[in-house]
């Protein structure tokens, strides 16, 4: 029981990883219908930024913020630059520009960081905390808290405020918020930095327990698109509630069902895409548009 | 003082011209009705104005020539453009989609809000429903509500009794009449010419995308031709 309970916690702390990822996947999917195949890099990325900062004496949380702005104005300046020019055209165009764009990113990082692995000390330390007799790492705890944290302030910034309802609007039907007034392609900019910011977080939550390297994030990914499939592609909500679902699922079959081990633990991340795909395509939190003729 | 004018405005799709030289005036105040077959170039007129479609020629808004027109652009110069088929933001809720009318002006005032309920109770009704499901008829409220939201000096409206019951039709022309008469222009497009005449002051006939008749509603409504064309009797 113990072991069950542990096994639970940090399933959900992996799971708020893949779920923090996959909100930034959901993000950029939903406005322009384009999969970000380079959403991991751009995450390690950050947090090789964020580990050059702390490295050169400053403490975590000021480096940790550091990060954040210079994520989104990276994410920025990212769709200003690459993506709007060919915004409009084949889709797969773009995404096979993102393609490109995980290549460059991962060939950036081994250029000046090199590729061996980094000790990254983040801000929970590793010591278990007791809680009745089951002992739960303060980095799990850490990192689960921090993923709730983002979806409520991601939740309040998409349905509280004016800038949410323009993200909205320009996500649903861009034609119309250009009629009303909404500068679409600065919400489409805005997605991208704000999809930067939620994937640096991922990272720099990531790095100390997956250790720093470029392709730190690459198997994160791929955990992140079966949490958003698993969620629903266009849903915010369902892509951390998919992603911690999967941290759980992985943990308890990689524990109690014994030929999956931890050997097949990306195969069965596979498994629930494929099997999302066939039962229910929209995901668990995903609707397809309400449409009454 | 016109408040709209057009002069010898061309618009193409591609190798389609929709619009051969259309010029027209429209006074601040005025309720104009644009008619005309199918193709004849109403649609385009309005996305003329609103910046939806690529145009050459000049379009004068209180007298000045405006060169670049984007969508945005128009709507924060007061010009809500309410295109054919309901155009909603499916998804949200018929509060949200208000919300999105009032952008040009920050945040939706709550008095406006309540405006908006007064003239379409049905939409206070279903205002936390997505927008997607409402009926035809409380989908063009919608439609004609968020324009409103925007307070718009300039109101173009493609088709707003399109597929609608002739009750729920009287009922959005009502709206309409209602508005103009606080003040807000308004051109509409409409296939229902009886309706249209009845509700507006102006109207001006197009024909293969040049606007080929114009004058007072009411001296239209006896013109030979456009009784035959479009009144059909």
């Amino acid at each position: 029981m113990t072991n069950f309970i542990q096994q639970i916690v940090s399933g959900l702390a992996s799971g708020g990883i893949y779920g923090l990822l996959a909100l930034a996947l959901v993000l950029i999917h939903r406005s322009t219908g384009v999969i970000n195949f380079a959403q991991g890099e751009m995450a390690t990325l950050s947090a090789f930024v964020c580990w050059t900062l702390i490295s050169h004496g400053w403490a975590f949380w000021p480096a940790f913020g550091a990060t954040l702005v210079l994520s989104f104005a990276g994410g920025l300046a990212l769709e200003t630059t690459i993506i709007r020019p060919i915004q409009g055209g084949p889709l797969l165009g773009i995404v096979i520009l993102t393609i490109g764009l995980l290549i460059a990113f991962n060939g950036l990082d081994t250029w000046i960081w090199g590729g061996a692995a980094k000790q990254f000390h983040g801000p929970f330390s590793t010591a278990p905390i007791r809680v009745g007799g089951v002992a739960f790492s303060k980095q799990d705890l850490g990192v689960i808290a921090v993923a709730f944290v983002v979806l409520a302030l991601v939740g309040v910034l998409f349905t509280r405020t004016r800038l949410g309802l323009g993200l909205r609007a320009a996500a649903v039907n861009p034609d119309e918020a250009r009629l009303v007034g909404v500068r679409v392609p600065s919400m489409l900019a805005l997605g991208w930095g704000l999809a930067a910011v939620l994937g640096a977080i991922a990272g720099v939550m990531a790095a100390p327990s997956l250790f720093l390297e470029p392709n730190m994030m690459q198997t994160v990914l791929l955990y992140a698109f079966a949490a958003a499939v698993l969620g629903g592609m266009d849903s915010p909500l369902g892509a951390v509630v998919g992603g911690l679902l999967l941290g759980v699922l992985l943990n308890l079959v990689g524990t109690y069902v014994h030929w999956i081990g931890g050997e097949l633990r990306l195969a069965t991340a596979l498994a629930v895409i494929l099997a999302v795909l066939l039962v229910r395509p929209s995901g668990l939190f995903g609707r397809a548009a309400a449409r009454r003729v | 003082m016109s408040l709209l004018e057009l002069q010898g405005v061309e618009a193409r799709y591609g190798e389609i011209r929709a619009l051969h030289g259309v010029t027209l005036t429209v006074d601040e105040g005025d309720f104009v009705a644009l008619l005309g077959a199918n193709g004849a170039g109403k649609t385009t007129t309005l996305r003329a104005v609103s910046g939806t479609v690529k145009t050459s020629g000049d379009v004068l808004l209180d007298g000045q020539k405006l060169f670049r027109r984007t969508p945005e652009a128009m709507a924060r110069r007061g010009v809500a453009h309410v295109p054919e088929g309901r155009g909603t933001f499916s998804t949200l809720s018929v509060l949200d989609n208000l919300r999105l009318g009032a952008w040009v002006h920050g945040n939706a005032e709550p008095r406006e809000l309540a405006h908006v309920f007064e003239f379409f109770p049905r939409l206070y009704e279903r205002r936390l429903q997505q927008a997607g499901l409402l009926s035809g008829g409380e989908q063009q409220m919608l439609a004609l509500g968020r324009a409103m939201m925007a307070r718009p000096r300039l109101l173009l409206l493609d088709e707003p009794s399109l597929g609608l019951a002739p009750r729920v039709a009287r009922e959005i022309f009502g709206v309409l009449g209602r508005k103009n008469e606080t003040g807000t222009t308004i051109v509409v497009v409409e296939q229902n010419a009886t309706l249209a005449l009845e509700a507006a002051q102006h109207a001006f006939v197009l024909e293969t995308g040049r606007v080929v008749l114009g004058g007072d509603a009411a001296d239209l409504r006896k013109n030979e031709s456009v009784r035959r064309s479009y009144l059909g009797y």
